[in-house]
């Protein structure tokens, strides 16, 4: 019955959607604030019936109901309860309506808090925002319908692929979601800025806490995706520029940019056309991400199983909804006011810095992420575009970007002096210069790259304090009023220095695990051990272990560090018998600042297994810095300027520096 | 009159999108090769592993055996490793592989890793031999039947569905036939 509900659910969800979007383009010259209020609610129906669905589905799995294809197709009774449940969104068709639940949460939102958006844009916005979710659910009762029911239902199910249970994997998709479908949000204003014609400082006090809610999701989203790829595949890498993590971080890339440049537009009423076509791309690009990993376009390590019917209809849709947003840009952004100058050396130049170098790396990400299939048209070769073209592209441009993180936000908005900017980051310039020489005594002058790298992180991290102690004065006046000024400092000034400190702290962590990871195979027997890097590692002994749903053979080491004993690991190789998949869990042991990851290999039949040992200095600070940015984000997202109704400018006291 | 620069976002996406739809239509796995019915060309390889000595087209003579073209630096390898172990663990068909491309030490580190599927494997740091052969990009896998002869090439990571649907019968005919 469940099924049945969740299929009706869904056709109703798509008629509402329907209402939702023809009412607001169509009547609302006429219908004024009645119509506003129909659209309103059919946006809170579409989220609850969509609601619905996913609760039938979710129930559909938690009991096992393999009378159901996708059940039977991704789960398994001796599965635990938490897989069970993330199993719902560990398959195309459910991912997808995990996907249209997010896009309709994010609607009700609108029509719950949005009292004080004009009605005609709230309408206009939720107009544009039911037209997506039309297509999506389109997409889904034609060609992914979750609730397919079997005729001859199995016994038992098929099990999930045992790579993706694991708790770090059951908890991603639905940030990475939150992330970039979060940014509907950016594209569904858009549109309805270019349909009204005109732009207004609340249009972007309302976009931009959206915005930066879907960059802080999105980014917790990579960072757990990266995470995860680190300790369950087992072989210590973290990041591989592989078309799906590609899907996830270009729209972080151009996401980040629109958020930079949704400020100017807050502030100075600047750069407007600009910031609209951001949120078109930004949101396109998740479209595009979304179609890269279900059309089988591309080939790659995580991805659904791929199906050309539905890249078809997802580049369908993507065709209306960028296609129909640009030329509707095309014929109307010629007419939107744009605001006032500015001069190259002031806080919008280094926006628009930012911007201009932020958009270049997507372009270099994107044209790796498609080069393959430019290739394949041109003649009939297939490459692999690796990690070389993105050294060679993406960080090139990447180093300007970062270098100039700290003086953007130092810089004075209208005009500045750029020696005077300089003067005010003179200390952060000190602690870049003895950053790069421990680095050049540690890698006895061996490592140029690594200490332009550390050198950039310093700058990073200090340069982010260096604008705090300016805005604060530390130094120049008395300590009472110092920190009367950092208590009337608003948290998105918190935020700001926060998440560009982050910045640091991850390059850092790249910088390190690029230049000073080590790793070592061996055959071991129990009692034999290997050395790396200072470490010793036994092999204490090997026994067998039975999990939930799989049998493990379970290797025990012993880690000692200049012969004291350091630390106890174990390391699993698990056997799925339900997929018949081998997998591997890492005993990784961390300080935080650097990670022992160790691994059971196979044995060799003599006694031996092949046992993995790697040491990665820094390796846990990519993750901390990301996460530090994305925690900056929500920090910002409790400014009360920034919160729903607040007034466009509160109070920020006598000294109204301009803060982000 | 509307300038043409605000049409320009348009007109790039537009090429993008005909490229993603003839990307689409592009079914990577039906290009012909040449050498359907045709010998293996003539080679002889260094052992990769060290543990055979060496891998010639004399090795592909005498069973009906799969030749696999990898290499460690890409993905679409990995996604398909499992199953020619499975294949290997089975037994039915000699595996050999070809690492294409790859630096020694980077392909036997990646095979330490993943377990050794291949009966031999020989290394093609130049990629000299996958041209002869014809690869176009890794995975990539040849059907070669008794006699040397390649009878069908799959370009791509092998899952159980593509097993079943194309190399399975393939194989009960190529044994059939003798």
């Amino acid at each position: 019955m469940a099924a049945e509900a969740g299929l009706f659910a869904i056709i109703i969800a798509l008629f509402i959607s329907l209402v939702q979007s023809i009412v607001p383009l169509a009547l609302m010259r006429r219908g004024g604030p009645a119509a506003a209020a129909f659209v309103r609610q059919a946006a809170i129906g579409q989220f609850v019936f969509i609601a619905v669905a996913f609760g039938c589905l979710t129930y559909a799995f938690v009991t096992s109901d393999f009378s159901v294809q996708v059940v039977a197709a991704n789960s398994h009774t001796l599965k635990p309860l938490l897989y069970k449940v993330s199993g719902v969104w560990g398959n195309h068709e459910g991912s997808m309506l995990l996907w249209v639940l997010i896009l309709s949460l994010f609607g009700a939102a609108v029509a719950l808090f949005g009292d004080n958006l004009p009605d005609r844009l709230q309408a206009n916005v939720l107009g544009v925002h039911g037209l997506i979710g039309l297509g999506f659910l389109t997409f889904i009762v034609i060609t992914s319908n979750p609730f397919t029911r079997l005729i001859n239902p199995p016994a038992d199910g098929n099990g999930l692929n045992p790579i993706l249970q694991d708790p770090g994997l059951a908890i991603h998709p639905p940030f990475l979601y939150l992330g970039y479908v979060g940014f509907s949000m950016a594209f569904s204003f858009s549109v309805a800025a270019l349909i009204e014609g005109k732009v207004d400082a609340s249009w972007a006090r309302w976009v931009r806490p959206w915005v930066l809610a879907a960059w802080c999701f999105l980014t917790v989203g990579i960072t757990l995706g990266s995470a995860w790829a680190y300790y369950t595949l087992g072989w210590g890498g973290w990041w591989f520029w592989d078309p799906v993590e590609n899907a996830s971080f270009m729209p972080w890339l151009a996401g980040t940019a629109l958020l930079h440049s949704a400020l100017v537009v807050e502030r100075r009423h600047a750069l407007i056309s600009w910031t609209i076509l951001l949120g078109i791309l930004t949101f396109s690009l998740s479209l595009i991400g979304t179609f890269l990993v279900r059309s089988g376009v591309l080939t790659s390590v995580h991805s659904f199983a791929q199906d050309p019917s539905r890249g078809a209809f997802i580049l369908a849709l993507i065709l209306l909804s960028t296609g129909g947003a640009l030329t509707l840009f095309a014929i109307r952004a010629p007419r939107l006011r744009n605001g006032a100058p500015f001069a190259i050396i002031s806080r919008e130049g280094g926006l628009t810095v930012n911007n201009i170098l932020l958009t270049t790396a997507t372009a270099t990400v994107f044209l790796g992420t498609f080069y393959p299939i430019f290739v394949d048209m041109m003649g009939n070769d297939k490459i692999s575009v690796g990690p070389p073209y993105y050294n060679m592209t993406f960080v090139p441009i990447m180093v300007p970007l970062l270098l100039a993180m700290p003086i953007g936000p130092i810089l004075k908005w209208k005009r500045d002096d750029i020696r005077s900017a300089m003067g005010r980051l003179k200390p952060a310039a000190y602690a870049c210069l003895v950053a790069a020489i421990i680095t050049l005594v540690v890698t006895l002058g061996h490592n140029v790259l690594a200490t332009f790298f550390m050198a950039i992180a310093a700058w990073l991290v200090f340069g982010s304090f260096a604008i705090l102690v300016h805005r604060t004065r530390i130094g120049s006046v008395p300590l009472s009023k110092s920190f009367w000024l950092a208590r009337t400092t608003p948290l998105a000034f918190y935020g700001l220095i926060i998440a560009h400190a982050g910045m640091g702290v991850t390059i850092a962590g790249i910088t390190g695990m690029t230049n000073w990871a080590t790793e070592k195979i061996e055959m071991l027997r129990p009692g034999q051990s290997l050395q790396l890097s200072g470490y010793d590692v036994r092999l204490r002994s090997v026994g067998d272990i039975a999990g939930p749903n799989y049998e493990a053979e379970r290797g025990y080491f012993d880690i000692a560090r200049r012969g004291k004993p350091f630390a106890q690991l174990y390391s699993e190789r698990r056997f799925y018998p339900v997929r018949q998949q081998q997998t591997t869990a890492a005993g990784i042991r961390t300080n935080l600042i650097s990670n022992l990851y160790v691994t059971l290999g196979d044995p060799d039949g003599k006694g031996s297994w092949a046992v993995r040992f790697y040491y990665h200095p820094f390796m846990p600070l990519v993750w901390l810095g990301a996460l530090t940015m994305s925690l900056g984000g929500f920090i910002s997202l409790f400014d009360r300027r920034l919160r729903v109704g607040a007034p466009q400018r509160s109070a920020t006291g006598l000294f109204a520096v301009p803060a982000e | 009159m509307l300038p043409a620069r605000s049409f320009i976002p348009l007109a790039a996406f537009l090429a993008v999108a005909a490229l993603l739809a003839i990307g689409l239509q592009n079914d990577p796995h039906k290009i012909p090769s040449m050498l359907i019915d045709k010998p293996t060309p003539d080679f002889a390889l260094t052992s990769l592993t060290g543990d055979d000595n060496g891998f010639s087209h004399h090795d592909l003579k005498g069973n009906v055996s799969l030749l696999n073209v990898f290499a460690s630096w890409c993905p679409g390898c990995r996604v398909e490793h499992p199953m020619l172990m499975q294949l290997a663990a089975r037994g039915d068909v000699p595996i050999y592989g070809l690492n294409w491309k790859d630096r020694q030490a980077d392909s036997k580190r990646w095979l330490a890793k993943n377990q050794n599927p291949y009966a031999r494997v020989g290394l093609d740091e130049s990629g000299r031999v996958g041209i002869d052969l014809g690869v176009t990009g890794v995975p990539e896998t040849f059907v070669i039947d008794r006699t040397g002869r390649i009878r069908y090439r799959y370009p791509g990571p092998i899952t159980q569905e593509v097993w079943q649907e194309h190399f399975e019968p393939l194989l009960k005919d190529l044994r059939g036939l003798q």
